[in-house]
C-alpha cells in the first residue's frame, strides 16, 4: 500500500530556535535569491510584521536572515512559509561555534594591523628628522635622541601588541621542536627593539623602531589576507552544508511531524522521506514503496526499488513515493561514517604536505641565522667592538626579514582564488592551490562529473514523445520528468493515479493510457530495465523510451584542454562497465576502470601516488570521498554530496567542467608568481646581506629596502589579476 | 624647539583618535555586511540593529 502524507499539517521546526536564558528566541536562516535593496526591504518588512516577531534583519552579503521573536516561543515554520511565499527559499542553519571563533581571530588580526599601521606612521614621523640628520642637516645629537625616545614611546607598545600573533605562533612551533616563519620574524623584531633601545640610551643614531613596526604592518597584511581566504572558503562550505542536509522529518508518537536537526535523530525514531529528498539516516522501510537513487553512494545509475522490509542507506535519494523509515543508526553511525573514517585518514596524509612558504623557510631560517651569528662573531674577531658587531647582525636580520615569504605568497593566493571565485570555483586554502599546481594526472569519476548525473531521453520519434508527454508531465518520477522536459510545456493528462515503483495512469483526450515499467503497461515476462519507460494507450501498441545519463556538453573539450596542459586522464567509476566504457570511448579515454568500491578507488589513488604521480581527483559521490581525501588535490562539483565537498580542496559550481582546466591554469600561474617572488627575494637578500654585514646599512636604507622589496613582490602578485583571463 | 614638545604629542593624539575610531567601527559590526549597507541607504524606513 502507498503511504499518504498529509501536506496540510506544517512540520514543527522549533528545534532550530535558539533561546537565551529566559530571553526571547532567535532564528537564523539562510535565504536564497535576495540580491537588492528591494528584496531586503520586502523580506525585513514582511517577516517583521508577523505577529510574534520582534525584529528581522537580513545580511545581504552572506544571505543570512536573523529573526528575533518577541517571546521565548516562536513559530519558525511560519517565518519560512512567509519567505517562501515571497519567493525566497529559506533553510534554518546553526552558526557553528568554530565560525564565531574564527571571526574573533579575524577581528584580532585586523586590529593588530590597524595598531601596526598607526605605530608605523607615527614612528616614521619621528624618524624622518633623524634620517634628514644623516645627510648633515642641522640636527643636534640632543634633538636626535629626543626624536628617538618619542619614536620608542610610540613604536614599542604597538610592536608588542601587533607582534603577538607572531610571537605566539613562534612559541608554539618552538615548543613543538620546529621552526616556522614566525621564529625569525619574532627574533628579528625583538632583537631590533632591544638594539634600538640600547642605541637610544647611548645617544647613537642606529635605532630601528620604525622598521620593526612597519615590518609587522607588512607581514600582518599577508597574514590577514591568508586568513580571509580561509574564512571565506569555510563560510561558503558551511552554507552548502546547511543547505544540503538540513534536517529530517521525524514522526512523533503523537502523530505530529517535527523537523529535527540531523544529529538529533535517535535510533528507533520514525522518519518520513518525501520523493526528491535524501535519506537522512540508515533505516528500515516500514511503509511505502519507492525507488532509490544510489548514484552518490555507489556511482550506480540504475534506481533501486525498495518496499517495506528493505533497508536503505543514508545519502540515497528517494525517487518516486513517500517512505516511512525506522531509524537504525544515528547520523554519525550511518553508512556515511565508515567513509568518513577513510576521509579522515586521507586528510592526515594531506596535512603532511609542506607549504611553499614553509619549505622556503626551512632553507631560509638556518642560513640567515647563521649569517647573523657569523657577522657578530666575525665583527668581534675583526675588533669592531660588541656594540658595532651586534648592530651589524641586527641590521642583517632586519634587512633580510622575510616580507616576501610572509606577504607575497598570501597576496598571490588571494588574487588567484578571487579570480577563481568569480568563475564559480571555491578554493578552500592556499595550500590547495599549491597542490593543484603540481598535479600531473587527473582521475575522473563518471556519474555526475563527466555526465550530468540525471537521465536524458535518447533518440525517440517526436510523435511518440508528444503522445506520452501529457502523462509524463503529471508524474514526479525522474524518467517521466526527463521525458516531459524533452517534450516541453503542454497539456496534462487528467484522472492521474501514480503507483509508486510501477508507473502512472491517466486519461489523455478521452483515452486511458499508462506510462511506466514494462509490466505496468501489460508486457508480461519482459525483464524490465531500469533505464526505460513504456507507454501505451489502453489496448494499443506499446512504445518504448530509453534513457541514459548523458555526458556533460563540455566534457570532451575539457579532456582535450587537460591533455594540452600535459596531463594524463583516467576514469575510475563505481558504475557498471557498459556505461563507463561508452563514456570513455566517446571521450577518447583509454584508461578506465568500472565497478569499483570506495576502498578500491582510494587504493587506486594510493597506487598512483606510490608510483610518484601527483593525482587530481574529480568526484562527487560518497563513494569518491575517500579517494578525494587521499588524492594530492581534489575537486568536487557544487552538486556533490556535502561529505565530498568537505573532502575536496576546490568546489566548482555551474554546469561546466571547464572549471577543472581553468583552475589548474590559475594554480600554475599562481605558483609561477610565488616562485618569481621567492627568486626576487633571494636576489635581494644576496645583495642586501653583504651590505649589512659590511656595516653599510643605516636605518634609512633598511626602511627603504624592506618596504621597497615588499612593494615589488606585492605588485608582482597583483599581476595574477590579468592571468587566466585569456 | 619647545613647540615640538607640544606638537608631537598632539599629532600622536590625533593618530590615536583615528585608531580608536577604527576600533569602534570594528566593534560596531560595520564591516559585516557591506553589500547590505550599500543597499540599506536606499530604504527609507528606520534601521534597527540586531546583534
Amino acid at each position: 500500500m502507498a503511504l499518504i502524507l498529509n501536506p496540510s499539517v506544517a512540520p514543527d521546526l522549533s528545534a532550530f530556535l535558539k533561546r537565551t536564558e529566559g530571553g526571547p528566541a532567535r532564528l537564523d536562516l539562510l535565504v536564497k535569491g535576495a540580491r537588492c535593496a528591494a528584496c531586503m526591504s520586502k523580506i525585513e518588512k514582511t517577516v517583521g510584521e508577523l505577529p510574534d516577531v520582534a525584529a528581522a534583519r537580513l545580511n545581504l552579503t552572506e544571505g543570512r536572515l536573523t529573526v528575533r521573536f518577541a517571546s521565548s516561543q516562536g513559530d519558525a515554520g511560519r517565518v519560512i512559509a512567509t519567505l517562501e511565499g515571497l519567493g525566497y527559499p529559506a533553510t534554518p542553519y546553526d552558526p557553528a561555534q568554530a565560525v564565531e571563533a574564527h571571526d574573533k581571530e579575524s577581528r584580532r588580526l585586523i586590529l593588530a594591523l590597524a595598531v601596526a599601521g598607526f605605530g608605523a606612521g607615527n614612528a616614521m614621523m619621528f624618524s624622518v628628522p633623524v634620517w634628514a640628520g644623516l645627510f648633515g642637516q642641522e640636527l643636534g645629537p640632543a634633538t636626535r635622541t629626543m626624536m628617538l625616545w618619542l619614536s620608542a614611546i610610540v613604536a614599542t607598545p604597538c610592536a608588542i601588541y601587533a607582534g603577538l600573533p607572531f610571537f605566539e605562533s613562534a612559541w608554539r612551533s618552538l615548543k613543538a621542536g620546529r621552526a616556522n616563519m614566525d621564529v625569525p620574524i619574532s627574533i628579528g623584531v625583538i632583537l631590533t627593539l632591544f638594539i634600538s633601545f640600547v642605541e637610544t640610551f647611548l645617544h647613537g643614531r642606529d635605532a630601528y623602531f620604525d622598521a620593526a613596526v612597519s615590518l609587522l604592518f607588512l607581514l600582518l597584511i599577508g597574514r590577514w589576507l591568508d586568513h580571509r581566504l580561509r574564512a571565506r572558503a569555510r563560510s561558503a562550505a558551511a552554507d552548502l552544508l546547511a543547505l544540503q542536509a538540513p534536517a529530517a522529518s521525524v514522526l512523533g508518537a503523537d502523530g505530529v511531524e517535527r523537523i529535527k536537526p540531523l544529529s538529533d535523530v535517535a535510533v528507533g525514531e520514525r522518519v518520513l522521506v518525501r520523493p526528491g529528498e535524501r535519506i537522512p539516516v540508515d533505516g528500515f522501510v516500514e511503509d511505502g514503496v519507492s525507488e532509490l537513487d544510489n548514484a552518490l553512494l555507489t556511482g550506480e545509475t540504475a534506481p533501486l526499488p525498495v518496499r517495506p522490509g528493505d533497508t536503505c542507506r543514508a545519502g540515497a535519494v528517494n525517487l518516486s513515493g513517500p517512505l516511512r523509515l525506522l531509524a537504525l543508526a544515528r547520523s554519525e553511525d550511518s553508512a556515511v561514517a565508515a567513509i568518513a573514517r577513510l576521509v579522515e585518514a586521507g586528510a592526515q596524509t594531506k596535512s603532511l604536505y609542506v607549504r611553499l612558504a614553509d619549505r622556503a623557510a626551512a632553507i631560509y631560517v638556518p642560513v640567515i641565522h647563521s649569517l647573523a651569528a657569523l657577522t657578530f662573531l666575525g665583527g668581534l674577531a675583526l675588533g669592531l667592538g660588541p656594540r658595532e658587531a651586534l648592530l651589524r647582525a641586527a641590521a642583517l636580520l632586519i634587512i633580510t626579514c622575510p616580507c616576501a615569504l610572509g606577504l607575497a605568497v598570501p597576496a598571490v593566493q588571494i588574487t588567484a582564488s578571487s579570480r577563481l571565485f568569480r568563475k564559480g570555483v571555491l578554493v578552500k586554502s592556499g595550500a590547495a592551490l599549491e597542490r593543484l599546481a603540481e598535479v600531473d594526472h587527473v582521475v575522473f569519476d563518471k556519474t555526475g562529473v563527466l555526465t550530468e548525473g540525471r537521465p536524458r531521453l535518447i533518440d525517440a520519434p517526436a510523435a511518440a514523445i508528444a503522445m506520452a508527454a501529457p502523462l509524463a508531465r503529471a508524474s514526479a518520477h525522474p524518467l517521466a520528468r526527463a521525458l516531459a522536459a524533452e517534450a516541453g510545456p503542454g497539456a496534462r493528462a487528467v484522472d492521474v493515479v501514480e503507483t509508486a515503483g510501477q508507473g502512472v495512469e491517466g486519461v489523455i483526450q478521452g483515452r486511458r493510457a499508462r506510462l511506466g515499467r514494462a509490466a505496468f503497461v501489460g508486457l508480461e515476462g519482459r525483464a524490465g530495465s531500469e533505464t526505460e519507460l513504456w507507454f501505451a494507450f489502453d489496448g494499443d501498441t506499446k512504445i518504448r523510451f530509453t534513457f541514459s545519463d548523458q555526458l556533460r556538453p563540455d566534457a570532451a573539450e575539457t579532456i582535450a584542454a587537460l591533455r594540452r596542459q600535459g596531463l594524463t586522464v583516467e576514469i575510475l567509476s563505481g558504475d557498471l562497465s557498459g556505461p563507463v566504457a561508452r563514456a570513455a570511448s566517446t571521450l577518447g579515454i583509454g584508461d578506465w576502470r568500472a565497478g569499483l568500491t570506495p576502498e578500491q578507488k582510494a587504493a587506486a589513488i594510493d597506487n598512483l601516488a606510490a608510483q610518484g604521480r601527483k593525482v587530481l581527483m574529480v568526484g562527487d559521490g560518497l563513494n569518491d570521498t575517500a579517494a578525494l581525501a587521499r588524492a594530492h588535490a581534489a575537486m568536487a562539483p557544487g552538486t556533490a554530496l556535502d561529505a565530498s565537498q568537505n573532502a575536496a580542496d576546490l568546489v566548482f559550481s555551474g554546469a561546466g567542467l571547464s572549471a577543472v582546466p581553468d583552475a589548474i591554469h590559475v594554480a600554475r600561474a599562481a605558483r609561477r608568481r610565488a616562485l618569481e617572488n621567492f627568486g626576487f627575494s633571494a636576489l635581494y637578500n644576496v645583495a642586501a646581506a653583504p651590505m649589512a654585514m659590511l656595516g653599510l646599512v643605516n636605518p634609512l636604507v633598511a626602511a627603504l629596502a624592506m618596504s621597497g622589496s615588499s612593494l615589488i613582490v606585492t605588485l608582482n602578485a597583483l599581476r595574477m589579476h590579468g592571468e587566466g583571463r585569456r | 624647539m619647545g613647540i615640538i614638545l607640544i606638537l608631537a604629542p598632539i599629532s600622536v593624539l590625533i593618530g590615536l583618535s583615528g585608531l580608536a575610531a577604527f576600533w569602534w567601527t570594528l566593534r560596531n559590526g560595520q564591516y559585516e555586511d557591506p553589500a547590505g549597507d550599500a543597499a540599506r541607504i536606499l530604504i527609507e524606513d528606520s534601521d534597527d540593529l540586531i546583534s
